[in-house]
């Protein structure tokens, strides 16, 4: 059985996913976000992967989060505090997250999955590191080009063009 | 592991099924991203917590590759927000007539 601080954490991760799309204001919302993020780092650390808890709170809790800060606060005030959403589609909405959640439940819970349970060791995080850089080297410079260019790609697309003209 | 398997895999059902529900129904550009984030956790969730049970490092290893294309997604996506934003003054993804092809 699910011990207690799995308990709070799931209902953390959940409650702040759910708070995250449904509160009025975007800030909120995307500090909320940051709890939902966190909560997964804090799986992490229990599925004994404390690499992927650091990566994940630095990368997503320490810069994506920001990101989306940052660009809340470039939007106007207005827009900010509305919610912007069909009524009509909410009920099909939520049909479609029930439909999800009970039909890949039920196909979860009849498979073989729900035995599964494990004595071993976890894996050294030293292993992964060796990992990247005996087996997974070609992918990591391939994925070092992917953030180069597409930070460059951000950049270029974010640039102002009309504010060179406006100064001459 | 005092935890099962099936309890992590259950939590990242419920995350899946949030974000399908956010994509659904928000027609706020930002909105849409905050779901698609939560939905690329459920997934990396799945990764990590399999990997765990197996045991096998390739599983964390893709879930690193995964936050690291993740992030580089959210840059690009945020960007163009902006640019669609400046555009039409607005985020409401009905008000972005022109980009039907």
């Amino acid at each position: 059985m699910a011990d207690a601080l799995f308990l709070a954490i799931s209902v953390l991760t959940i409650g702040s996913a759910i708070a995250a799309l449904e509160m009025r204001s975007l800030v909120y919302g995307s500090i909320a976000l940051m709890g939902t993020l966190g909560g997964v780092a804090g799986f992490y650390v229990m599925l004994d992967s404390p690499f992927v808890a650091m990566f994940q709170l630095a990368v997503y809790v320490g810069s994506i989060a920001v990101l989306i800060l940052f660009t809340v606060m470039l939007v106007k005030r207005e827009l900010i505090f509305k919610k912007i959403e069909d009524p009509k589609r909410k009920f099909a909405g939520i049909g479609l997250m029930l439909i999800t959640i009970l039909a890949l439940g039920a196909i979860i819970l009849d498979s073989g999955v729900k035995t599964i349970t494990t004595d071993s060791d976890p894996v050294d995080f030293r292993e992964i590191g060796g990992d990247f850089l005996t087996y997974y080297w070609p992918a990591l410079i391939l994925m070092a080009l992917i953030l180069a260019g597409s930070v460059m790609g951000a950049l270029v697309l974010a640039r102002r063009e009309d504010t060179i003209e406006n100064e001459q | 592991m005092s935890n099962e398997l099936i309890e992590f895999v259950l939590v990242s059902i419920a995350l899946l099924g949030i974000g399908i529900y956010g994509l659904a129904v928000k027609r706020n550009a930002i909105r849409m991203l905050f779901a698609v984030e939560i939905i690329v956790n459920a997934a990396n969730l799945n990764l990590v917590a399999f990997a765990r049970f197996m045991p096998h490092s390739g599983g964390q290893t893709l879930a690193l590759f995964s936050i690291a294309i993740a992030a580089a997604e959210v840059a690009v996506g945020l960007a163009l927000i902006i640019v669609a934003y400046r555009m039409y003054k607005n985020v409401d993804i009905a008000d972005f007539r022109s980009l039907k092809g």
